[in-house]
């Protein structure tokens, strides 16, 4: 957070003309020119994924896998070139560790289940944190429940970073599995998931990594981290809705009994015994979201493209310009001031509940998410209804910001108008 | 009822009242003006029975009945909610469990603006109203025995 706005962007960096690669930003919202800063819950789609999926149905929608007709064949080396190119982005080792799902949320509900089912008995302990996400809460809360294990939570520093010296307290013989987000949606805090890993492996303790929010901001090396499992969605990485990852280590994958099964998943059915086939496609019962599929790899694709670290010191420039302008404001207060943090900056203000200044700020055409961000024991900790959050991404400028900042003081002068 | 308005017609001169306004962010800053006429509710009264959860704001209601009439209390943890309900209780206030019962509370829509209906279900005014007019039925019916 020490970066200020001195930082040039690089020269290969040009917002304005990556802006144009999104239609959408072109809209207005309430009569204004859209300023959207709600990426952290969904990311605007590049035309070159709107395109790909035009393109799919208007001339290769066919189904997968099992045609023996040119078109299935065609679309099914898309599909699987597809997971290829995921596996490349994230590390993989191996092209059968990537498994297409519906999201995050569906990638830890898959191995809550697989993994619960076969690893978890009662008395067992799996560990979350206090900054999760209610999707990597509530997957393991319903799995304890239902086996008797007990659910551990490491603690948050006000600062909002993990409490280290508590989590190495909380690995005992009985813990069975770590699930931890790479970074906060709430806080933008990025966990030193690297060092979680390998404590936990020095346990023999298996990590699921929640890489919803990591994913659009961080280059993430599965094999590098050691992640056991690492989950993600699509569209919070510039790629349609209804597609996410879930990537497993081989070996694990190996261990797990199906998720679903049906079509897709099988080498030979009979009434006595079904002969299941191996990863992916044992975790991919039915008819996938081809189109989501092969447009998650377009988006990854442009981004690789804009590069990481291009897109990381922009991005990092503008949550450094917000904070620095945010700051100065009479009565706020951010919320969450990790060291490391991605582009999502949370705050409140003094006497105003976020939501009075999420609808003025809607009403000036910027889209920001308030309340609880699904994060309701995090928000707990601080004491608050909730918060207004700003998450950026690289097609967003200082301008905006200005502007957006302008507005919160605008807001505030009018709710509390006498 | 005579020299009474009726509940429609408070609801017609609300929606007159947001038509003066143009731009959406006046809308809401007269919308947060209204909640400031919001009595505060005594916190006695603001217990986890009478709480109306919302997705983000939360409203407490409280009602009495007199000389046949509901006379409406409430309170909201948000200016925006405070406005919400400050419009409810102008229109539904010292009104007979029936004319509460009947009411077609289409107002909200007449003013017009789509955050404010998304409100209905974030700031919690749509159970509100059915806890508002569960009330007046609940009148009714011990009326009636």
């Amino acid at each position: 957070m020490t970066q200020t706005k001195e930082i040039e962007i690089p020269s290969l960096f040009d917002v304005q003309k990556i802006r144009k690669d999104f239609p959408i930003l072109l809209r207005t919202m309430n009569g204004r020119p859209l300023i959207y800063f709600d990426n952290g819950a969904t990311t605007q789609k590049p035309k070159h994924v709107i395109d790909a999926i035009v393109k799919y149905y208007t001339e290769q929608n066919a189904n997968i896998h099992r045609g023996v007709h040119s078109m299935s064949q065609d679309i099914t080396a898309e599909y699987e070139n597809a997971r290829v190119t995921v596996q490349k982005h994230i590390g993989a080792k191996h092209e059968h560790e990537i498994i297409f799902t519906k999201g995050t949320t569906e990638s830890i509900n898959f191995v809550a289940t697989t993994f619960g089912k076969k690893f978890i008995n009662a008395g067992d302990e799996i560990i979350v944190s206090e900054m999760e996400h209610h999707s990597n809460i509530l997957p393991w809360q319903q799995l304890c429940e239902e086996k008797n294990a007990v659910l551990k939570v490491i603690p948050i520093t006000d600062s909002g970073e993990l409490r280290m010296d508590e989590y190495k307290k909380l690995l005992t013989a009985k813990t069975k599995l770590v699930a931890i987000t790479h970074v906060s949606n709430t806080l933008g805090t990025v966990n030193p998931v690297k060092e979680i890993i390998s404590i936990a492996h020095s346990k023999n303790v298996p990590v699921l990594v929640d890489g919803a929010q990591s994913i659009p901001h961080i280059k993430v090396d599965v094999q590098d981290l050691d992640a056991d499992f690492y989950c993600f969605s699509g569209h919070k990485v510039y790629a349609p809705t209804g597609v996410g990852i879930l990537y497993g280590k081989e070996e694990w994958l190996k261990k797990l009994p199906n998720y679903q099964v049906g079509g897709g998943t099988i080498k030979t059915v009979s009434f006595d015994k079904t002969e299941y086939a191996e990863s992916p496609l044992r975790f991919e019962a039915g008819t996938p979201n081809i189109e989501g599929g092969i447009g998650l790899a377009v988006a990854l694709d442009y981004i690789t493209a804009l590069g990481f670290e291009n897109i990381a010191a922009y991005e990092h420039e503008l949550l450094a310009y917000a904070t620095e302008k945010l700051s100065a404001i009479e009565n706020l207060r951010i919320i969450g001031t990790a060291k490391e943090k991605a582009s999502v900056i949370s705050f409140v203000v003094d006497g105003i509940h976020p939501l009075d200044i999420g609808m003025l700020l809607d009403a000036q055409g910027i889209a920001v998410r308030t309340g609880h961000h699904c994060t309701q024991p995090l928000v707990a900790h601080y004491q608050i209804p909730g918060t207004v959050r700003a998450s950026f991404s690289f097609y967003n400028t200082k301008e905006e910001i200005d502007i957006f900042v302008n507005a919160i003081v605008k807001s505030i002068k009018r709710i509390n108008k006498k | 009822m005579t020299g009474m308005k009726t509940i429609e017609s408070t609801e017609q001169e609300l929606v007159e009242d947001f038509a003066v306004f143009e731009d959406l962010f006046d809308k809401f800053g007269y919308l947060i003006d209204l909640g400031k006429n919001l009595k505060p509710l005594d916190d006695s009264l603001k217990t986890d029975n009478r709480m109306i959860k919302g997705c983000q704001a939360h409203v407490w209601l409280y009602s009495e009945l007199k000389d046949g009439k509901i006379i409406f209390h409430a309170d909201a943890n948000a200016d925006y909610a405070k406005g919400l309900v400050f419009m409810m209780i102008h229109v539904l206030s010292e009104h007979t469990p029936d004319e509460i019962i009947n009411a077609p509370l289409n107002f909200i829509e007449k003013i017009g603006f789509k955050s404010m209906l998304s409100m209905k279900r974030a700031g919690g005014l749509e159970s509100m109203i059915k806890q508002m007019k569960l009330d007046a039925v609940v009148y009714k019916a011990k009326k009636l025995n």
